[in-house]
């Protein structure tokens, strides 16, 4: 196991690796709470967007209702942990099987009835915009008026119910995030990975070799939405406030996908690339405004778009093949 | 509760659904036409339903009356949109287009949101409180006005695919592409009129629809799944489907909002789409393609 993980890696990508790792480690001491928050989104979205690529990057399904995932993991975790004083440790084990039959849901309905491409998409839209509108009348867990988490000034972390400073937060994000780098990374070195790949490219043609393409794209919905719920778990403990209309809503689901298609569909350090070139960017150009005086809501999604609209016309494979020359590492092509 | 209220409550959601119908139409033409799925409709109505507002603020203009010039406007929008940045991507792969458009979408939704702020905007036209009594049904007269509007345009939009010779070009592309382009029809700016006539029916769409409900710019993607839902409803690709769709759809949100509660009236439309995409793929209009 630990042989495929770095079978066939090029020494300069381990030196490499072994160094943004070590400064990632070692983060927290370097740098001031804002800049640690700033960390914390961005493996965020790295850990989410690794979870998304699996379905898209890897077996080529295109999931517009990621949103859907991260919310059934947060309210779950949440609704267990405000109301029986469960903790998200144990409140996963619900969150994560959940997650997993709504994803099993869409896939079934999905790859049974044959929806593929863009049909596929909006099914996922649909379900993630039915969980909303859902939510938003489900009074057990606030409804539209929103579900809230106890806060208080903690002087000490307590890891058992991830209430406590951001330094444990961003040591659970990073380990989460480091977790899904290594099981996509032996995935798709893995056999399962071949017949991803397979399928993405000729669906008909992996059939046609013997392929259980059914079997096969399930699984990847499910290791996805199981995964994605757990950043949902992430997202109630360290907001400690979710709303239906934000939690579940079409924008969160495009920003879940933005790191990976920045960073390179398909890729294993593409997300990661992606989420801090998208959020570092963004979150510099907040300050800047912010320092002329410019606080307008909007203006960081304009330059999301504009971002978006950039890599799909210009880098259609994204920016991690591009870098990955310039530092003369190669990673297996998307 | 008396037997006119459920009637009452249907006339208006089928009204709505003409208006649903006309913009859903747009959405149908492009895609039946181009084959790229226009992620961004909804927000290019919600442009159309601004621009009727910046006017009727302005000039007291009548957003019906400005109509036309709200779709002559949209139509150079999406001429430009088609011809610049969506052309180059004809033949790239599926999810790539769909990208090009969640970009698009996501930059005009927060470019309104910058421009006109997160409130709602509506117009206060003088007959916004009229109704029409016919028997013992009130008819509300704005919904009357908007839904025999969205009729005219739609059947302008038929005539003009029958009809005239840009028409029937237009058709001989969608029907057969390397047809089209072997009798030297020039596809690509077909293609872009195309992208242009339905972005003038989203927009005269929305200059209907802002007679009707309020307008806030997060309105957008909440519309461009509605018009896919209609669309898919009626038969990606099929006109008169995605009128019918508009139709079957507004009846149903119009149903739902008065037998449980209004703001759950999208899960009805959810729940159409998903049994649809199961039993029906094609749509109820659509011809069955493999």
């Amino acid at each position: 196991m630990i042989g495929q993980l770095f079978e066939g890696v090029p020494a300069r990508a381990l030196v490499l690796g072994g160094l943004l790792l070590g400064v990632l480690v070692a983060a927290p001491f370097l740098v001031n709470d804002y800049l640690l928050t700033v960390l914390i989104i961005i493996l965020y979205y790295a850990y989410t967007g690794q979870a998304w690529n699996i379905m898209m990057g890897f077996a080529g399904q295109l999931s517009l209702g990621h949103a859907l995932y991260v919310g059934l993991g947060a309210y779950t975790t949440a609704a267990l942990y405000v109301h029986f004083g469960v903790s998200p440790w144990i409140g996963i084990l619900a969150a994560i099987p959940i997650a997993i039959i709504g994803g099993a849901i869409i896939g079934f309905l999905a790859f049974r009835f044959r929806v593929g491409g863009v049909y596929f998409a909006i099914l996922t839209i649909a379900f993630a915009e039915f969980a909303r509108v859902g939510f938003d009348h489900f009074s057990w867990v606030g409804g539209s008026s929103g579900f809230f988490l106890p806060v208080a000034n903690y002087s000490v972390s307590d890891l058992w119910n991830l209430r406590g400073k951001p330094m444990m937060f961003y040591y659970l994000i990073l380990t989460m995030t480091v977790g899904a780098f290594v099981i996509c990374r032996l995935l798709l070195t893995g056999r399962i990975g071949y017949f991803w790949l397979a399928i993405r490219e000729d669906e008909e043609a992996a059939r046609a070799i013997g392929i259980d393409t059914f079997r096969y794209k399930m699984f990847a919905v499910i290791l996805s939405a199981g995964m994605t719920s757990l950043a949902g778990v992430f997202f109630a403990f360290f907001y400690n406030n979710l709303f239906p209309e934000q939690v579940f809503h079409i924008s969160r689901s495009i920003e879940l996908i933005l790191a990976p298609i920045i960073g390179g569909i398909g890729t294993l350090f593409g997300p990661v690339l992606g989420a801090f070139l998208l959020t570092g960017l963004s979150e510099s150009m907040h300050a800047i405004l912010y320092k002329f005086g410019v606080d307008i809501p909007g203006v960081k999604q304009v330059f999301y778009g504009l971002c978006l609209l950039f890599v799909v016309i210009v880098l259609p494979h994204g920016v991690w093949p591009w870098v990955a020359r310039v530092l003369g590492i190669r990673e297996r092509r998307s | 509760m008396p037997a006119e209220i459920y009637l009452n409550v249907a006339i208006s959601g089928i009204l709505t659904g003409l208006v649903y119908g006309l913009m859903a139409l747009g959405l149908s033409v492009i895609f039946g036409v181009i084959r790229i799925v226009n992620f961004a409709h909804g927000e290019m109505m919600t442009i159309g339903m601004y621009i009727a507002i910046v006017i009727f603020s302005a000039f007291k203009l009548d957003p019906l009356v400005m109509m036309v010039p709200i779709a002559a406007v949209l139509f150079v929008f999406g001429y430009a949109l088609q011809a610049s940045l969506i052309n180059p991507f004809i033949n790239r792969p599926e999810h790539s287009q769909f990208m090009l458009l969640v970009a698009i979408a996501l930059i005009m939704v927060n470019v309104l949101l910058i421009i006109f702020g997160p409130d709602a905007k509506n117009v206060q036209t003088s007959y916004a409180f009229d109704s029409f009594l016919v028997g013992p049904l009130i008819v509300d007269a704005t919904k009357v006005y908007a839904g025999g509007a969205a009729v005219l345009v739609s059947a302008i939009l038929f005539a003009f695919f029958r009809f005239t010779y840009i028409g029937q070009a237009i058709r001989a592309c969608a029907d057969n592409y390397v047809g089209a382009l072997v009798v030297g029809l020039d596809v690509k700016r077909l293609y872009a009129l195309t992208f242009g006539i339905g972005a003038a029916c989203v927009g005269a769409a929305g200059a209907m629809l802002v007679l009707i409900i309020d307008v806030t710019p997060a309105l957008g993607p909440a519309y461009t799944l509605l018009a896919f839902i209609i669309v898919i409803t009626g038969g990606l690709g099929s006109m008169p489907g995605a009128l019918l769709g508009g139709i079957l759809i507004g009846f149903t949100e119009a149903m739902a909002g008065l037998l449980f509660t209004p703001s759950a009236k999208s899960m009805f439309a959810f729940a159409l789409l998903v049994l649809v995409l199961l039993f029906r793929p094609q749509g109820i209009m659509g011809k069955r393609t493999t």
